[in-house]
């Protein structure tokens, strides 16, 4: 228990008057008085007694010192934290977590270098694929607006970050069960990840990402080749989820976005593969990812 | 809510995590869960409040419910699994083990009562705060702090003592 504290001006007023016309010592600083001049939180009327009891008292005045050097070293503890860059999940942990109308603004603002990636690998491909979506059936896209915008997501995702030499992913394999952990909490549900080893593609390491329905997670993978295929995992919103598309559905394919992808729904959960492959290949990578995950 | 005003928080409620946690990656991701509860629940802060107060309220609710959820582990760490954190992160010219050994001693006090010693300590926040931050009254703020120190300071020097022979063994 904490001895009694002197707070009360009545008191403290008596005492001061005691002692100017008794001339009687002041009270002995309290347990709480020798941590408050440690912690530099003593009262400035007490300062001057409880530092004159430290003089006459070498036990206390040790006690004291062995707490200053207590504190200084904790104060020095991690103290490198303070210095060091914040890192990027956290900062996007505040991205993400915007009131809502200030969402909007997301993609271009995200990490300063997703805008400009976005924009000079869209110049690249656009100009390369010669607008090869136009011969595949916009039809072929989900008709639900969600659907439409979680595979599009998918693709901008892939476009944005397969191209980072040094910072593709926010959690690398190395680190696979944390991301595992990490992700499954972030989007509330167990997730796994796909064995693809079999085509040649081994795991890079994930991010977080947000989406108009709540949190999105990407895979990346790599082959020996350094081509990546990126699995883009995500809740399907509600409205979503009551129509056609939370059924579980089949294989489609989207070409509409940067980079093309194979999509599916199960269970209210959407899946995109996407990757600059031909489209057998992403099938193929699609279907083993599918099967492993199911 | 602007963003902004909680980047300038983020270092030090890193450092505040990382010394209650032990754990560099659950320290990130008590931050990371403390700023988005702070996102989503930014209306709960008075505006003209102390901010950083708030925070450290918000991710002290935080660390209080996990702590209930799930049982600390074995707190004690062997000194290999641990040693590998300590290089870069202490400066050149100390003993590189007094960092070590503080933050091992540091675990082996209660939550509430490492709470409240580093919250003083590194955060400077005053009894009155701490007492807010951690919803107890001013007393058990006071007597918590005086058993963390005094128990931190025999677990310091049983760690300091000479071949260290303690050094496994203290609970």
């Amino acid at each position: 228990m904490a001895p009694p504290r002197r707070t009360a001006p009545a008191c403290a007023a008596s005492n001061e008057s005691r002692r100017r016309t008794m001339n009687r010592p002041a009270p002995p600083p309290t347990d709480d008085e020798l941590h408050a001049l440690v912690d530099g939180q003593l009262a400035p009327d007490r300062r001057s007694a409880v530092e004159e009891a430290l003089a006459h008292d070498p036990a206390i005045a040790a006690q004291v010192a062995a707490w200053h050097t207590q504190r200084d070293a904790l104060r020095r503890l991690h103290g490198e934290l303070l210095d060091e860059s914040i890192p990027a999940s956290l900062v996007s942990a505040l991205e993400r977590n915007r009131p809502r109308q200030a969402r909007r603004s997301n993609w271009t603002r995200w990490g300063g270098m997703a805008a400009g990636v976005l924009v000079a690998f869209a110049a690249g491909w656009l100009g390369n694929a010669q607008w090869s979506a136009q011969r595949s059936a916009p039809a072929q896209l989900a008709r639900a607006p969600a659907m439409r915008e979680f595979v599009h997501d998918a693709s901008i995702a892939h476009a944005v970050y397969a191209p980072e030499k040094r910072h593709p992913v926010e959690v690398a394999a190395a680190e696979q069960q944390h991301l595992v952990q990490w992700l499954s909490k972030r989007l509330d549900r167990p997730l796994k990840v796909p064995d693809l080893t079999t085509m040649g593609y081994t795991l890079v390491g994930g991010r977080l990402l947000p989406g108009e329905t709540g949190a999105r997670a990407q895979f990346m993978f790599e082959d020996a080749a350094g081509e990546r295929v990126t699995l883009y995992i995500g809740t399907l919103d509600a409205q979503a989820a009551g129509t056609a598309a939370s059924r579980e559905t089949a294989f489609r394919f989207a070409s509409e976005g940067p980079v093309p992808s194979f999509y599916w729904v199960d269970q209210g959960f959407g899946y995109a593969v996407a990757g600059k492959l031909p489209r057998e290949v992403l099938l193929k990578l699609a279907t083993l990812a599918y099967r492993d995950l199911t | 809510m602007d963003a902004r005003l909680l980047v300038d928080h983020i270092p030090s409620l890193r450092r505040y995590a990382r010394a209650l946690t032990g754990n560099a990656w659950a320290a990130d991701d008590l931050v990371q869960d403390t700023l988005e509860r702070a996102c989503s629940k930014w209306r709960l802060w008075a505006v003209g409040s102390d901010l950083r107060a708030w925070l450290f309220t918000v991710m002290h609710n935080i660390f209080a419910s996990q702590v209930r959820r799930t049982p600390p582990p074995n707190s004690i760490v062997p000194l290999d699994d641990v040693a590998h954190e300590l290089h870069g992160g202490v400066d050149p010219g100390r003993d590189p083990g007094t960092g070590l050994d503080l933050q091992r001693c540091l675990m082996q006090l209660p939550e509430e009562q490492r709470a409240v010693l580093l919250l003083v300590t590194l955060e400077d926040l005053s009894y009155a705060e701490v007492a807010k931050v951690l919803g107890v009254p001013a007393g058990t703020v006071m007597s918590r702090l005086s058993r963390a120190r005094v128990r931190l300071q025999e677990l310091m020097d049983g760690a300091a003592a000479p071949h260290r022979p303690g050094l496994r063994r203290l609970k």
